[in-house]
C-alpha cells in the first residue's frame, strides 16, 4: 500500500464513523411543548422528517397534533403511532388531525410507514 | 324541570317554562319572575339587559345594530338540556356575541352577532372547546384560470365574502380551494357562483377528497413522465459521444477536441441532474436536515459522485497519474431517467393498490332530495343535516342513512350487505346510505349523515386498516430504520477497499463500484412489501363484504388452527320457524297450521311468532280468536270459529285429560332432532304437532366443510341443552359439539382450546358473545346490515353468511403469501444485489456490475414488488 492508499484508507475510515455519528448519534431534535389549557395542541410539519420531532406534552388529557406533509415524496405519505394503533394518510398539503389520550408517561414514538422518519411524543 | 334563566330585573333565577312572563327582545328571550318584573322591564329595557348585550348596544352605532347577523348553526354531541345551556352560555359570553340560542331537540343554534367584531370561527371554537361539534362542512373545489398570487388573494376574498363560508384557502399550485363552511347557510352552488362570478372557472363535478387525491398523483405521474423523457433524450447524445472510441468518425478525434466534447456532455447532463433529478436533492437535503437518510440520499449522493468525478476528469485529466481516465456522465443521465421512470411506474401501480377504497368511495350518492321549507330541493349530499327528510324515487341511490317515515319499497343492499336479494322497506324500517332504491318511492328520516353512516364507517375503517401495519414487517422496520447510513457506509468501505487493492486504474474502479452500491441499494423495494399487499388484501375482502381491522387480525388469521363457531344466530338463522306439521287421523295439516296460528296471531312469542310465519307462507288465512287465554310455562288456548283451540305441550295435554296417543312418538323423536314441537288439541281431541326449530342458514352446511378443506378444526358452541345441540352439529356435521355453555363461559371455553396450543378464531353476533371474541386470537363478528357491532371484533362479515370466515381465511392466507414473496423478494435482492455491486464477484469471475444495470435494477425492483401486490386484485373467492 502506497502514501495515497493510506490517506484513503483513513479518510475511509473517518467518513464512515461520521456517517454513523450522523445518523445514529444522540439526536437533539426540535422540541415542541404545547400549551396546557384544555386540549394540547401541536403542529406538526413533514418534510423529509418531523418539525418539532420531540414534542412534549402532559399525561392524562387530550392531545391534538396536525400534521401537514410539505412534501410529495411518497415516503412520508404515512404517519403511524404504534403504540396507539393510530395511523393515517397524510396527501399532500393537507391538515391531518390526529387526537390522542396519553394515561401513563413515557416516550411514544411515531414514525413514517418504513420507520425512516421518526419523531416522538414525550408525555410526563 | 325545564331551563333555568335569569331575570334580568331582580336577578333571580328562575325555570323558563315556569315564568310569570316572558319578552322578546334584539332576538333573545327574557323570563321574569313577575309580572312586576316585566312591567320594569318594558319601560327600560336597555337598562335590565345583561352586561354583554348592554355593552353591545351602549357601543355600538345604530348602523351597527342593523349589520348584526344571524348565524344557524348544526350542532351534535348534546344529550340534554344541559348541554344546550353550557353551549349557550359559552356562546353568549363571547364578546361580539349579542343572543344564543341553543335547540337540543333539533340540534341547532342560533347566534346573533355584530361581524365586525366576532368572527364566525370564534364563535364555532367556543363551542367545539367545550366538546361539542359544529355541523362545518369542508369542500375541496378545484379552480381554472388562476395565474398569480393576487389571483389567490382574490379567489380568497370572494370565497370569504359568501355567507356561511368560515374560511378559504386557495392553493395556487393545486389549483384548488379548500373551503370550510356551514351548510345551513349557503351551499356549493353558491361557493361556486362566487368563483365564477369572479371570472375564474369553479371545476364542476368534483368530488370532495379523494379525486383531488387521485388527481394530485396524476399530476406527479405526468410530472415524473416529463422528467422521465427530458433525461431519456439527453441520455442518448450523452451514451454516443461519452464513448467516442467505439463510433467510427469520433475515435479520430484529437484528446483535446474530444475534452471539449466532454464539457459540453458535462453541461447538459446539469439540467438532468437539477431539473429530473430534482426531487432526489430536495428530498435527500430535507432529510438530512433531520439526521436521516432515505433512498433520495443514496440516488442523489451516486450521480452527484459520478458528476463531480467526471468533470474532475475533464478540468484536471492530469491529477490521475494512470491515465486512461473517462467521464461517466452517462450514468447521471441515464440511472436519473431510469430512476424516475421506475418512480411513474410505481406511481401508476401503486393508484392501482387503492381502487378497492375507491370503488367504496365511489358507492356515495352525490345529491339527496330533501324537503327544506315545504319545498322539495336537491342538495349535495354532504350538505345532508340529521333530521332532514329525504325523499328517494326508484332507481335512485339512498343518500344517506336513516327511518322509513311514508312510503315503500325494495331497496338493494347488495354493496353494502353483500345480500343480493332486494330487501322490502316500509315506514319504520332502516335504510342503509348508498343502497339502491328498485320499485317504489318512499320517503325517510336522515338518522346518520356524513362521517356517522354506514358506508362512512366502512371506509374509514378500511382506510384506517390499510394503513395499519402487520408484524410480519417489523423485522422490515428495523433494519430500514439503518439501512441508508449503512448502504452509505458500505458504499465509502467498498471504495476504499478498491483504491487499495483493486487494479488500476484504481480511482475508476473505487469510484464505479461505490457509486453502483449506493444506487444499486433499494429502501423502497423493502419497505412497500408489506403495506401495498394489505392494501390490496384488506381492500379486497372489503370488496366482498369482509372488514379486517388491521394488518395483525389479518396475519393472525392465516396461522388458525381451530373455528369456534357460536350456534345461535351464527350456524342458525338466530331466530325459529315453523319445520313439521304432524296431523292425527281425521285432520289436515292446513286445517290444523291455520287453526293454531290464528290463535297465535298476534302473539310476541318467537315460538308463536313462528308459526303464524309458517302459516302466512303456506297462504293460508289467519281467522280472529276469541278469548285468548296464556297458561304461563305450558301453552295458550281460544276459541277459533266456534271450536275450542288448545296449543302447549304433553303435561298440558295430560292436564285436560287428552290423550297424545301415537303423537307422543312423534313429539319424542322431533325433539331429538333438536326442534321444538307442540301439542295441538282441537274441541278436546289431540289433533296433531306443530314443531318450530331454529333453521340452519342455507350456506352453513358448505361453509363447515370448506373449513375443514382448509385444514381448520371446527368446533361448534352453544348454551343449548346437548340433544339440541348434538342434532344441530349433526347436520352441518360437526363433530366436536360443546353444549350447555353458560354465556360467561364462552370466553373460558376459548381459553381452553388456546390451550391445547391452537390458534383459536371465534365466530359470533359481536354483542352476546363480545368476551370471547376477544379472547379468541381473531374474533370474527357476523351481522347483517346496520347492526353489525363493526367495532367489536378483529374481522366483521356484514354479509351474514359463514362463507365469509372462508373467505377471510382466504384471503388473509393469499395475502400473508404475497407479503413474503415481496418480502423474500426485497430481501434477497439487497442481499445479494449490494455485495456484487460492491464486486465480490470480481475476484472469481471478473464480474462487476455497471452502475447503468444497478439503476435499472434498482427502478424496478420496487415496480416489481408493487406489481405483485397488483395481483391479488385477481385473487378470486372461488371454492376453496
Amino acid at each position: 500500500m502506497d502514501a495515497a492508499a493510506w490517506i484513503v484508507t483513513a479518510a475511509g475510515l473517518a467518513v464512515s464513523g461520521f456517517i454513523l455519528w450522523f445518523f445514529f448519534g444522540k439526536k437533539r431534535g426540535v422540541e415542541a411543548s404545547v400549551a396546557s389549557s384544555g386540549v394540547q395542541e401541536a403542529r406538526v410539519t413533514v418534510k423529509g422528517g418531523y418539525t418539532p420531532d420531540l414534542i412534549m406534552v402532559q399525561a392524562g388529557r387530550p392531545v391534538r397534533l396536525t400534521f401537514t406533509r410539505q412534501e410529495t415524496a411518497a415516503c412520508s405519505e404515512m404517519i403511524v403511532f404504534p403504540d396507539f394503533q393510530k395511523s393515517a394518510a397524510l396527501p399532500p398539503g393537507e391538515d391531518v388531525t390526529l387526537e390522542f389520550k396519553i394515561d401513563k408517561p413515557g416516550e411514544y414514538p411515531f414514525s413514517c410507514q418504513m420507520g425512516m422518519l421518526r419523531g416522538k411524543l414525550i408525555a410526563r | 324541570m325545564g331551563i333555568m334563566a335569569t331575570d334580568p330585573v331582580c336577578g333571580m333565577e328562575i325555570d323558563e317554562e315556569a315564568a310569570a312572563a316572558s319578552r322578546s327582545y334584539d332576538g333573545a328571550t327574557f323570563c321574569f319572575c313577575s309580572d312586576a318584573c316585566a312591567a320594569r322591564f318594558d319601560a327600560a329595557p336597555q337598562q335590565y339587559l345583561p352586561a354583554a348585550l348592554r355593552g353591545e348596544h351602549q357601543a355600538a352605532e345604530p348602523a351597527a345594530v342593523d349589520a348584526a347577523e344571524e348565524l344557524r348553526l348544526p350542532i351534535s354531541g348534546m344529550t340534554c338540556h344541559h348541554c344546550a345551556e353550557t353551549i349557550r352560555v359559552a356562546v353568549a359570553a363571547l364578546p361580539g356575541v349579542m343572543a344564543a340560542h341553543v335547540n337540543h331537540a333539533a340540534g341547532e343554534g342560533t347566534v346573533r352577532y355584530d361581524p365586525s367584531r366576532i368572527e364566525v370561527p370564534r364563535i364555532i371554537e367556543a363551542i367545539e372547546a367545550k366538546g361539542f361539534q359544529t355541523g362545518v362542512l369542508k369542500l375541496t373545489v378545484g379552480i381554472a384560470g388562476m395565474h398569480c398570487a393576487s389571483c389567490v388573494t382574490k379567489v380568497e376574498g370572494a370565497l370569504g365574502r359568501v355567507r356561511g363560508v368560515l374560511a378559504a384557502t386557495v392553493d395556487l399550485a393545486t389549483e384548488t380551494a379548500r373551503v370550510s363552511y356551514l351548510p345551513a347557510e349557503t351551499s356549493v352552488a353558491a361557493i361556486e357562483a362566487a368563483i365564477a362570478a369572479n371570472g375564474y372557472r369553479p371545476k364542476k363535478g368534483e368530488e370532495p377528497g379523494t379525486p383531488s387525491e387521485q388527481e394530485a398523483r396524476e399530476r406527479e405521474y405526468h410530472g415524473l413522465l416529463a422528467k422521465f423523457w427530458f433525461a431519456a433524450v439527453i441520455s442518448l447524445p450523452v451514451i454516443i459521444l461519452g464513448y467516442p472510441s467505439y463510433f467510427p468518425g469520433l475515435r479520430d478525434l484529437s484528446f483535446s477536441s474530444i475534452r471539449l466534447i466532454w464539457g459540453g456532455l458535462g453541461l447538459l447532463t446539469l439540467p438532468v441532474l437539477f431539473w429530473s433529478g430534482q426531487h432526489f436533492f430536495t428530498g435527500a437535503v430535507a432529510a438530512l436536515r433531520h439526521r436521516s437518510a432515505n433512498m433520495n440520499t443514496l440516488i442523489a449522493l451516486g450521480t452527484s459522485a459520478a458528476w463531480l468525478y467526471s468533470t474532475v476528469v475533464v478540468l484536471a485529466p492530469s491529477i490521475f497519474p494512470e491515465g486512461n481516465v473517462e467521464p461517466f456522465y452517462d450514468v447521471v443521465a441515464v440511472v436519473i431517467a431510469l430512476v424516475v421512470l421506475g418512480q411513474a411506474l410505481e406511481l401508476r401501480a401503486k393508484g392501482r393498490t387503492s381502487e378497492a377504497i375507491q370503488k367504496l368511495i365511489g358507492l356515495q350518492a352525490k345529491t339527496a332530495r330533501v324537503l327544506r321549507d315545504g319545498r322539495e330541493q336537491d342538495i349535495p349530499v354532504e350538505e345532508v343535516l340529521r333530521g332532514d327528510v329525504v325523499i328517494v324515487r326508484p332507481g335512485q341511490k339512498v343518500p344517506v342513512d336513516g327511518e322509513v317515515i311514508e312510503g315503500s319499497s325494495t331497496v338493494d343492499e347488495s354493496m353494502i350487505t353483500g345480500e343480493s336479494i332486494p330487501v322490502e322497506k316500509h315506514a319504520g324500517d332502516e335504510v342503509i346510505g348508498a343502497t339502491l332504491n328498485k320499485t317504489g318511492s318512499f320517503r325517510f328520516k336522515a338518522t346518520k349523515v356524513g362521517k356517522e353512516t354506514m358506508l362512512a364507517q366502512i371506509v374509514k375503517m378500511v382506510q384506517e386498516a390499510q394503513s395499519s401495519k402487520a408484524p410480519i414487517a417489523r423485522l422490515v422496520d428495523v433494519i430500514s430504520g439503518y439501512f441508508v447510513p449503512v448502504v452509505m457506509v458500505i458504499g465509502v468501505l467498498t471504495f476504499v477497499v478498491w483504491f487499495d487493492f483493486g487494479p488500476s486504474p484504481r480511482v475508476v474502479y473505487a469510484l464505479i463500484t461505490a457509486v453502483t452500491v449506493l444506487i444499486i441499494a433499494c429502501p423502497c423495494a423493502l419497505g412497500l412489501a408489506t403495506p401495498m399487499s394489505l392494501m390490496v388484501g384488506i381492500g379486497k375482502g372489503a370488496e366482498h363484504g369482509i372488514l379486517i381491522r388491521n394488518g395483525e387480525a389479518l396475519e393472525t388469521a392465516q396461522r388458525i388452527g381451530a373455528v369456534v363457531l357460536d350456534k345461535t344466530g351464527t350456524i342458525t338463522v338466530g331466530e325459529p320457524s315453523l319445520t313439521d306439521v304432524r296431523v292425527s287421523e281425521g285432520f289436515t295439516d292446513d286445517e290444523v297450521l291455520r287453526l293454531a296460528a290464528s290463535v297465535e296471531r298476534g302473539s310476541e312469542h318467537p315460538l308463536g311468532e313462528a308459526i303464524v310465519r309458517g302459516a302466512e307462507g303456506r297462504g293460508l288465512s289467519l281467522e280472529a280468536a276469541e278469548g285468548f287465554q296464556a297458561i304461563p310455562g305450558h301453552g295458550v288456548e281460544a276459541r277459533v270459529q266456534g271450536r275450542h283451540v288448545l296449543l302447549g305441550n304433553l303435561k298440558l295435554l295430560r292436564q285436560r285429560g287428552i290423550e297424545p296417543g301415537p303423537l307422543a312418538e312423534a313429539s319424542a323423536a322431533l325433539a331429538d332432532d333438536g326442534k321444538t314441537p307442540m301439542f295441538v288439541a282441537i274441541d278436546g281431541r289431540a289433533a296433531g304437532i306443530i314443531a318450530v326449530a331454529d333453521t340452519v342458514k342455507a350456506d352453513s352446511v358448505a361453509a363447515i366443510q370448506a373449513l375443514k378443506r382448509l385444514g381448520l378444526e371446527v368446533i361448534m358452541l352453544t348454551g343449548d341443552n346437548a340433544r339440541t345441540a348434538a342434532a344441530i352439529g349433526r347436520q352441518v356435521r360437526i363433530d366436536r359439539v360443546l353444549a350447555e355453555v353458560l354465556p360467561e363461559d364462552k370466553a373460558q371455553n376459548v381459553h381452553l382450546l388456546q390451550a391445547e396450543g391452537k390458534v383459536v378464531a371465534m365466530v359470533g353476533d359481536g354483542i352476546n358473545d363480545a368476551p370471547a371474541l376477544a379472547q379468541a386470537d381473531v374474533g370474527l363478528a357476523i351481522g347483517t346490515g346496520t347492526d353489525v357491532a363493526i367495532e367489536a371484533a378483529d374481522i366483521t362479515l356484514i354479509k351474514g353468511s359463514l362463507r365469509g370466515v372462508v373467505h377471510a381465511i382466504a384471503i388473509s392466507r393469499a395475502t400473508m403469501r404475497n407479503i413474503k414473496q415481496n418480502l423474500f423478494g426485497a430481501f434477497i435482492y439487497n442481499a445479494l444485489g449490494i455485495p456484487i455491486a460492491a464486486g465480490v464477484l470480481y475476484p472469481f469471475f471478473g464480474l462487476l456490475l455497471s452502475p447503468i444495470i444497478a439503476g435499472a435494477a434498482m427502478a424496478f425492483s420496487s415496480v416489481t414488488v408493487v406489481s405483485n401486490a397488483n395481483r391479488l386484485r385477481r385473487f378470486t373467492m372461488r371454492e376453496v
